[in-house]
């Protein structure tokens, strides 16, 4: 099987800027980026179906040699209605994005942030046990604000003051 | 006539379950009834298409009217009828538990009527991937569950999904291109993407090619079964998507990647070529995965990174390419899918009851709810592998046949595994100490509904009853093990040997090729 040179060099170009845009942060360069691949992808699948130019299967006395393989055509086809599917998805996906966040970028997981940040002191487990165990209740400034970050609602703390734990 | 013969019926009732469920889609009730009813009549089906590949062996249904090879080809066999039993069951339990949340949050979410058709349709896509012996339908398959699951994952359109949505796409359409790629290559190769001829073409190809062709399947699966180090997406996008989705996911995605690994590694490229490379990524799997599993203080990804941890062991019993390990692995897979899911289930009701899923909001839901506990309770010592639980037995499975076969390479993973198992107890061990019991007072930041008194946090019963229904099954996996393992082991003893599988799509004229020289293994 001869190689077809064009179809070759456009596909090494497609892949190249593809895989750059796909490493890029702004979601439609990404977008792009996946575009480019797919169809990359497509002509490496064309080319393994012989020449351009051949005619396609008429009838079954017709030699292997002459006639242009269908299937990659059918593969083809298959690729390119997915590939159109999560494009429409991955715009829909990249509006809503603007919509939220006013920015069309890659946004970080903060919850993979935070636990990266987060000391190897375990506060429950490392914490050294308070000399004060008593059901006493415990002079105010020991008292540490016991609501969590992300807390919308402030839970009441004034009945449970057994020790602050951090 | 032939039960297999109705095995497309598992792909095509879904889709035609979906199509029926998206025109009722302001009727709430009857899509309910036709989702779960379609789903039920799938399940009772592939019940029937187990039993008859078990008693009548591999069996092939062309479709189209094109013959193999040219035609796409469904194969039945133990293997792909056990996953598709166990994954119905899930997917079913699952859907039950979604119908019951959507009920009682009196379908406030907009976007919940497209729940059902989308839902219908990711099972269909598993399915196809199951079934299929076509390379290029395989691929069709996988983009049939991505794009349903890309639907599901970012369901609401909120925040932290659309963001969690984006690197899931992403990654899953990067996986799908390198897919597509190999089959290209493949195609390129052979001039066959029939799974049964490549088994026999292949050989034929000179060892760098089938070398290339082999790891680039290898990697477009490793991504989409979340193996070190292709396993950095999982963690990030799952936990962000609603509770029976999350479960859903973690049960079956991953599992059709693990299961194209091992129709790979058994059909397409026999031997031991790249059990060492394996053997090592599936070490790397499971101690990464369950050191990042401690790190966290979010059950859900604590529950996440456990899934990309004992990913690992199903890799491990693959790597070893021999009917114990292999088996091992089977039965691995369908206990794993079994009791990840249950316990993303009851993260959902954690989440309900005490109205975060982070431990350090939670307390004292043992007492609270001691129905909740056992629930979380006995799934979690399954996946801990604690006697005489199923994951005692496939850790037990894989452990002894990693011994068999004796390399050094082999032992360590034997020690990985139990280090891992232990790490895993460990870390099932601090949600149980947070979560359940100590007192609810003792939380950092306790969650104002674990808290409050009264009429809060209450669970629905449908949502209670599939998730105790799905406990019960993981259960009943333990109970039944011997015949469980015995199938595992048949099944595994049918894909190393290849010959049904071939005979079955190409006709019994076609010499299987030899296997390649097999040193480590017995």
């Amino acid at each position: 099987m001869s190689i077809n040179l064009t179809l070759l060099i456009v596909m090494g170009v497609l892949y190249a800027c593809g895989i750059y845009l796909i490493l890029e942060r702004s979601l439609t360069r990404v977008l792009l980026g996946l575009m480019l691949l797919a169809n990359a992808t497509n002509i490496l699948i064309l080319s393994t179906g012989g020449y351009a130019g051949l005619a396609p299967l008429f009838s079954k006395e017709t030699n292997p040699e002459a006639y242009s393989d269908p299937l990659p055509q059918a593969l083809i086809l298959t690729s390119i209605v997915i590939s159109f599917a999560v494009t429409a998805f991955m715009l829909g996906i990249i509006y809503r994005t603007w919509v939220l966040a006013r920015q069309d970028e890659i946004q970080d997981d903060l919850e993979d942030v935070r636990v990266a940040k987060t000391p190897s002191f375990d506060a429950e487990d490392d914490a050294i046990v308070p000399l004060e165990t008593s059901e006493f209740a415990v002079t105010p400034t020991t008292t540490t604000d016991r609501s969590h970050p992300e807390a919308t609602e402030k839970p009441h703390t004034s009945t449970t003051q057994e020790g602050g734990s951090a | 006539m032939n039960l297999a013969n109705l095995s497309p019926l598992a792909v095509l009732l879904p889709i035609l379950g979906a199509a029926l469920a998206f025109l009722l889609i302001r009727h709430h009730s009857a899509q309910r009834a036709v989702s779960i009813g379609i789903l039920s009549v799938t399940l009772l089906l592939e019940c029937l298409l187990l039993v008859s590949v078990w008693n009548g062996g591999t069996t092939s249904v062309t479709l189209g009217g094109w013959l193999p090879p040219w035609g796409v080809v469904l194969v039945v066999d133990q293997f792909s009828s056990l996953m598709l039993v166990v994954s119905t069951v899930v997917s079913l339990a699952v859907l039950i538990y979604a119908t019951g949340q959507g009920m009682a949050d009196g379908d406030q979410e907009a976007p919940v009527s497209i729940f059902h058709p989308t839902y219908l349709i990711l099972v269909a896509g598993v399915s196809n991937a199951f079934l299929t012996g076509d390379l290029f339908n395989l691929y069709v398959g996988f983009e049939i569950l991505l794009t349903a699951s890309y639907v599901l994952m970012t369901l609401g359109g909120t925040g932290p999904r659309i963001r969690a949505g984006v690197t899931y796409v992403v990654v899953s359409v990067v996986s799908s291109v390198l897919f597509l790629v190999a089959i290209a290559m493949i195609y390129g190769a052979t001039g066959t993407i029939t799974m049964a001829d490549l088994a026999v073409k292949l050989a034929e190809l000179d060892q760098g090619t089938q070398n290339l062709l082999h790891v680039m399947l290898l990697v477009a699966f490793g991504i989409k079964a979340a193996v070190f180090p292709l396993s950095f997406w999982l963690p990030d996008s799952y936990p962000t998507a609603p509770a029976p989705v999350t479960a859903v996911f973690a049960g079956l995605l991953t599992k059709v990647g693990v299961y194209a690994m091992v129709r790979t590694e058994t059909l397409l490229f026999p031997g031991d070529t790249l059990n060492v490379p394996l053997m090592v990524v599936a070490l790397l799997t499971m101690v990464v995965g369950i050191l990042g599993a401690l790190a966290q203080s979010d059950i859900k990804r604590l529950l996440s990174f456990t899934l990309v941890s004992h990913i690992g062991y199903m890799v491990f019993g693959l790597a070893m390419s021999s009917v114990a390990g292999l088996g091992a692995a089977v039965f691995y897979v369908a206990h794993h899918i079994t009791v990840q899911t249950s316990l993303f289930l009851v993260t959902g009701l954690i989440e309900r009851r005490g109205g975060s899923s982070s431990i350090d909001r939670l307390g004292g839901l043992a007492k609270l709810s001691p129905l909740l506990a056992l629930l979380f309770f006995v799934p979690a010592m399954n996946l801990a592998g604690i006697p005489p639980f199923s994951g005692f037995l496939g850790k037990l499975g894989l452990l002894q046949a990693g011994v068999e076969l004796g390399t050094p390479l082999a032992i360590t993973l034997v020690v990985g595994g139990v280090v891992t198992s232990l790490l895993t107890l460990l870390a099932i061990a601090r949600v149980w100490n947070r979560a359940f019991w100590r007192k609810p007072e003792d939380a950092e930041y306790p969650d104002p509904v674990l808290l409050a008194s009264g009429n809060v946090g209450v669970l629905p019963r449908t949502m209670v009853g599939s998730t105790a229904g799905l406990v019960v099954f993981g259960v009943a996996l333990t109970v039944f093990a011997g015949p469980l393992f015995h199938l595992a082991d048949g099944s595994a003893e049918i894909m190393l040997d290849r010959s049904a599988y071939i005979h079955s799509v190409l006709g019994d004229s076609v010499e299987v090729p030899a296997l390649p020289q097999r040193d480590g293994a017995k």
